[in-house]
């Protein structure tokens, strides 16, 4: 695909674009993004790098002063580069991050910028315009094989729709007005039919606009834990510079001169520079592994708010089962073999293009039935909601039915037949475990049940077990009843279950976890699930949602996927984990960079306080050197932690907490010791 | 050893009866007998006050309350001290002090330091130590329980009071005059008349004549001698158990009149601790979390021996100032009390500057150069049991960071007990956070680097440690001193001044606000997925969040200070 070589790029080709690692800014762009943040605007939002960079200019000037006096300098200029390279590192660190988030949002803005649009004037005739001039409550018509201009809702005409342009997947989706399913979004392609659409957004406030201004570092709002993150790092900064001023005239009384240049080395290495230079890449890098994931978020605090939900509530169908129904046992009535119960349960369904006719099918053969049967000149009688039943007439005049267990029984007594004693045991029994049981009959004749179930994701009770283990408790929200739905929520592995849901039952479960000072999320699509979506603290509305739905939520997910819910969560957690982790590392190292350096300020005047050098460094130079050398490149070597996140793996939170702080608080206390001691001998063989 | 093994386990042992009985008796939600005794008494103080007892205050009410009377409570006793010769209960004649010490003095016992630039019994009538400064020894621990109270009452107390709404806004925290009242009445004041009563029993002064002129036994350089006399022991009594300090004799408990028998020095280190170690299991009965308690206690625990342990090291080891003299022995006896030891000193030492009492029975500028940073660092840190009331409410204050951080290693955004720790929080803490090496690092430079201002008896590193002492001693609100420092002088009363009003209020008021807002927010339930504050992981990052910002905050001053001191000594 990189082998591109015409300029136009495919919708497939955009959307590869963001998939990540296979587009790489230039080390060039890198470089000069990075300089152009050296403007004192953009390092004024950085209190901790804009001390780096006063430091920089500090020993700037000593060195020129020192060229000046014709002194030896090449300690100066030393010091002064490699501070120069930590705030450029934390440029680009966040500039890095910037370039990623947008070309994956940028990608699809390309697909939509030089949009036209048939905009329907009060009139009713049409105009056409260019979509970017479209505003909130214009009317637009789209016909097959155009693409939608614009983010809104169908208000007209139902078609299929390609969306892979913002989702990556290319299967075809239905999307019809009046129904939950009416929301469509710009870029997206009509493959069938005509619509009528009602553009609900302005110009610059689409899905897309959004998820562009969550990644762009200078127009980027700070979310509420970074924020208070931000105040922490900044006092601490402030600390380390009451330290470092007090100190020249506290050694002065004990008659030692300290140098300038030392001075400013040993405040770079103690203010909290890997966290206060990564803390930007990390807000960005989180927002773009959501919206990796395909979640929009309407702003960075919901990403966040992931991270602390307490209470998930989950849409049963979609969520935990796979949406449809499976045939699952066959159970026949006493003096009937199940094989004659599966035979004809296979007659009756083999013309059934439904997925529970299909089931019943496969697991006929998965048994084991392996007869041929012949059904030439056998009518198929379809399901209809007035029957409740469906089935084959053989040319013979067999009737064969299977349906309800209610319409069948009717349908025997038509018939001549009666319903045999136990019968009412038998369907109970099935219903009882949660399946759906569906009679089968042979004329007069009732054979058995078949059992229907919901099938339960695959690997969605260990998906419990670990949201369990991280505190999360899960809520399944059903339309079954409640006998159904306990023995689905049992299964499935759930905390709690509730069943003939209603979106207002829906609303009042949130607001009951809510008073009890729970965070809640929750996945909605219709418009009646507005006010849950709103009311939840996490409202993860679907893309193919209604509009009021979409504005209910705090994020959107474009592949309108229930299960993403979870994802959204563990993303939250992993933007949180990475600044805790990295905020500790940064603090822990400062133990021994002091060892560096304190000995080497000293030193010189004191060489008793030599003792101190429990390094063993080979000079006062080599020592700070190594230092600042040592907190300059943990910057770059930390961006691909600040990138990805951290390792999030799920675990209580004790269990997290232990593992976090023995890898990155010791971690990060006892890693410079090495890492210092190596770099001073290397520095020591180049001196 | 086996002395600081027994006052160990006596202050532990007593500690959990003590306790217990604090809870009830400030409990005011439960009715008990307590009440019954001394609710006719707390009645009429609320009457002759003219204190509503029964207005729940919010915090910034909470907080005037408790600025208004300890400003007028420093206006009063800088004018007692002013004035004294001129007033009564003074019958050895002693002249009123400067205006500056006065000021310096009436701040200093205001906020519970006890920091003293005179000597009691040359320099304060018997109305101004009686009236003036164990009013305010009495007043001040008080007021740091009472504090503490309130933000266990709100923020800490596991079945917290029922917030109606979580509106975001501060709740109320109770009432301050009640809290102290009841504090002083039910808990300091019983106590105090028990050591007191002891401490009488072993010899100490209590009486209200005049100094005593006696004939001394060696008769070569004087024939008659003055013996200052008065209500001593009541003053001791209170010093030692309301971490104050302040003693009623210039040399403190190395003085035979306010430390006179081994027995006596035993209870007034037993004294220093009790109060401060019963307020953990106070507070685990009040607030219903033990184990929260057990954790903080056990930090505490660990803190202290530590601090113990190397203070004891230190002064088991000859001073250096006497090596190749006939009369060097096996410790460290300069400024040691001999009847006391070395041992029975360095605990003494320990345990003054965890507690911010800062009473001494000998003097911390003689200590070897690793005791004295010990005494220093105590003090840095300052929780461990620390001040009456204030500290716990430190250790809160380290809480609050630990959980932040904690929590972002969790996954979850900044929360401490389920509340949402957010900027403006953030914000406030790193206030006080601030204030610590802002006030005792600026203040050490500026007298450092300004010529004629240090006054120190010592010049070089031991100088520095002079003045960092007092200033750390002063923002610490301990009190003790090294001394031979020239510190009666307008540049040292009026900047210590500002060290002490700092170093009492934003540490004290910051958690109060703290905890008012946080308690006015929603609280999500603990569970498995919410850090757990009783955990070894979070008494562990509790623990470190306390070594690291001391160490990374002091470090360098320290090794100009004392660990240069001891590299230059040369063992």
């Amino acid at each position: 695909m990189s082998q591109s070589i015409h300029g136009e790029r495919t919708a497939a080709e955009a959307s590869d674009a963001r998939v990540p690692g296979t587009q790489r800014p230039h080390m060039a762009t890198l470089l000069l993004e990075s300089l152009k943040r050296l403007s004192p605007r953009a390092m004024a939002r950085n209190p901790v790098m804009a001390v780096v960079a006063v430091g920089t200019l500090v020993c700037a000037l000593y060195t020129g002063l020192a060229v000046h006096e014709g002194a030896t300098f090449g300690f100066a200029l030393s010091v002064t580069l490699v501070l120069l390279a930590t705030v450029l590192f934390a440029n680009a660190a966040e500039a890095l991050a910037e370039s990623r988030g947008k070309a994956q949002a940028g990608s699809l803005r390309a697909t939509r910028s030089q949009l036209s649009a048939r905009r329907l004037e009060r009139d009713g005739s049409e105009v056409t315009v260019s979509a970017d001039t479209l505003r909130r409550g214009d009317r637009v018509r789209v016909i097959a094989d155009e693409m939608i201009p614009a983010d809104g809702e169908i208000v007209k005409g139902a078609g299929s729709i390609n969306e892979s342009a913002v989702t990556g997947e290319s299967a075809p989706v239905l999307r019809e007005a009046g129904t939950d399913n009416s929301g469509v979004s710009a870029g997206t392609r009509l493959l069938s039919d005509e619509l009528i659409i009602e553009v609900s957004v302005d110009p610059g406030e689409s899905l897309l606009d959004r998820m562009i201004a969550l990644v762009e570092g200078a127009s980027r709002q700070k979310t509420p834990s970074e924020l208070a993150l931000s105040v922490l790092i900044t006092t601490l900064t402030l600390v380390f510079l009451i330290v470092v001023v007090t100190l020249s005239p506290m050694a002065a009384f004990v008659g030692i001169t300290t140098s300038p240049v030392m001075l400013v080395a040993l405040l770079v290495c103690l203010i909290p520079t890997t966290i206060g230079g990564l803390l930007p890449a990390i807000g960005i890098a989180g927002m773009s592994r959501a919206m990796r994931a395909n979640l929009v978020a309407k702003s960075g605090k919901a990403v966040e708010i992931a991270g602390s939900i307490d209470t998930l509530l989950l849409d049963k169908t979609g969520t935990i089962t796979l949406g449809d129904r499976r045939a699952t046992e066959f159970a026949s009535c006493e003096r009937v073999s199940v094989e004659r119960l599966r035979e004809v349960a296979c007659r009756c369904s083999l013309e059934d293009p439904t997925p529970e006719g299909r089931s019943i099918v496969t697991l006929a053969r998965d048994q084991g039935f392996d007869q041929r049967l012949d059904q030439t000149g056998a009518s198929f009688i379809p399901f209809s909601a007035a029957t409740r039943l469906s089935g084959v007439d053989l040319p013979d005049g067999t009737r064969l039915r299977k349906g309800a267990p209610n319409a069948i029984a009717e349908f025997v007594k038509d018939q001549g037949g009666s319903v045999p004693a136990g019968w009412s045991a038998l369907v109970s029994r099935i219903a009882a475990r949660g399946a759906t049981p569906l009679a089968v009959a042979d004329g007069g004749r009732l054979l058995g049940v078949i059992a229907l179930s919901d099938v339960i994701k695959s690997g969605m009770a260990e998906r419990f077990a670990q949201l369990r283990e991280m505190g999360v408790k899960t809520v399944m929200i059903t339309g079954d009843n409640p006998v159904t739905a306990a023995a689905i929520a049992a299964e499935a592995g759930v905390d709690d279950y509730v069943a003939e849901a209603t979106p207002e039952r829906k609303l009042a479960i949130i607001r009951e976890e809510q008073a009890t000072g729970r965070l809640v999320a929750m996945m909605g699509d219709g418009t009646n699930d507005a006010p849950a979506l709103a009311q939840a603290d996490l409202g993860l509305a679907m893309n193919s949602g209604t509009q009021a739905a979409r504005e209910a939520g705090n994020m959107v997910d474009l592949d309108s996927d229930p299960g993403k819910l979870l994802q959204a969560v563990e993303i939250g957690k992993q933007l949180l984990i990475t600044r805790g982790a990295l905020t500790t590392f940064s603090l822990a190292n400062d133990v021994a960079k002091y060892f560096a350096i304190l000995p080497a300020i000293f030193v010189a005047s004191m060489p008793s306080l030599g003792a101190l050098n429990v390094l063993k460094l080979h000079s006062p130079e080599s020592a700070v050197l190594a230092a600042v050398i040592f907190n300059a490149l943990i910057i770059p070597a930390l961006i691909p932690f600040a990138l990805r996140g951290v390792r999030f793996k799920a675990d209580s939170a004790t269990g997290l907490l232990r593992r976090n702080l023995l890898v990155y608080g010791l971690g990060g206390l006892l890693l410079p010791f090495p890492a210092i001691k190596l770099l001073d001998v290397l520095l020591a063989g180049l001196l | 050893m086996n002395e600081v093994i027994l006052c160990y386990a006596l202050v532990l042992g007593l500690a959990f009866p003590l306790g217990i009985y604090m809870a009830r008796a400030l409990d005011d939600e439960r009715e008990s007998r307590i009440d019954r005794l001394f609710r006719p008494i707390e009645a009429v103080i609320y009457r002759l006050a003219g204190v509503n007892e029964t207005r729940v205050m919010r915090w910034p009410a909470y907080a005037l309350a408790v600025v208004v009377l300890h400003l007028l409570l420093i206006a009063l006793a800088w004018g007692v001290f002013m004035a004294q010769g001129v007033l009564p209960l003074n019958p050895d004649g002693i002249a009123g002090m400067s205006w500056d010490t006065a000021l310096h003095t009436a701040v200093s016992f205001a906020t519970n330091t006890n920091q003293q630039h005179y000597s009691g019994q040359a320099q304060l009538s018997y109305l101004s130590q009686t009236f003036a400064i164990v009013t305010l020894q009495f007043i001040t621990p008080a007021t740091g329980l009472a504090v503490l109270l309130a933000i266990a009452r709100v923020l800490l107390k596991k079945r917290a009071a029922p917030v109606a709404e979580a509106t975001g806004q501060s709740v109320g925290v109770g009432n301050y005059y009640r809290d102290l009242v009841r504090t002083l009445v039910r808990i300091l004041l019983p106590l105090a008349m028990v050591v007191a009563l002891l401490l009488t029993w072993q010899g100490m002064p209590s009486t209200w004549q005049g100094a005593q002129t006696v004939a001394p036994l060696d008769q070569s350089v004087a024939t008659t001698q003055q013996i200052p006399l008065g209500p001593v022991a009541s003053m001791v009594a209170i010093k030692q158990l309301g971490t104050n300090g302040g003693g009623w004799y210039g040399p403190n408990s190395t003085v035979p009149l306010e430390n006179p028998t081994p027995l006596s020095n035993l209870i007034e280190t037993v004294s220093l601790l009790l109060i401060p170690v019963a307020l953990l299991v106070a507070m685990a009965v009040f607030t219903g979390r033990r184990r929260l308690m057990a954790g903080i206690g056990g930090v505490m625990l660990a803190f202290s021996l530590i601090s113990t342990s190397v203070l004891i090291a230190s002064e088991r080891l000859p001073n250096a100032a006497f090596e190749g003299l006939a009369a060097v022995g096996s410790a460290n006896l300069e400024g040691k009390e001999l009847r006391f030891g070395p041992e029975m000193s360095a605990l003494w030492a320990s345990w003054t500057t965890q507690t911010s009492n800062g009473s001494v029975n000998a003097m911390h500028d003689s200590l070897n150069p690793m005791g004295g940073m010990v005494t220093l660092m105590d003090m840095f840190i300052n929780v461990t049991f620390g001040g009456i009331g204030v500290g716990l409410i430190g250790y809160l204050l380290y809480l609050m960071l630990a959980a932040f951080i904690g929590s972002l290693m969790i996954g979850r955004a900044p929360e401490l007990m389920g509340r949402a720790l957010e900027t403006r929080e953030m914000r406030r803490i790193s206030l006080a956070i601030l204030a610590q090496p802002l006030v005792i690092l600026g203040l050490t430079a500026l007298t450092v680097a300004v010529p004629g201002l240090v006054g120190t008896s010592n010049p070089t590193f031991h100088g520095l440690s002079q003045v960092l002492y007092e200033y750390t001693s002063a923002f610490a609100n301990n009190g003790s001193g090294f001394e031979g420092l020239g510190d009666g002088t307008p540049w040292w009363n009026l900047t210590c001044v500002v060290a002490l009003l700092i170093g009492r209020f934003v540490p004290m008021l910051v958690p109060l606000a703290v905890a008012a807002w946080l308690a006015g927010k929603r609280m999500a339930p603990a569970g498995r997925g919410t850090l757990a504050m009783d955990s070894g992981a979070f008494v562990g990052l509790t623990a470190g969040v306390i070594v690291i910002i001391n160490l990374l905050g002091f470090l360098p001053v320290l090794v100009l200070g004392p660990i240069a001191e001891q590299l230059t000594l040369g063992y």
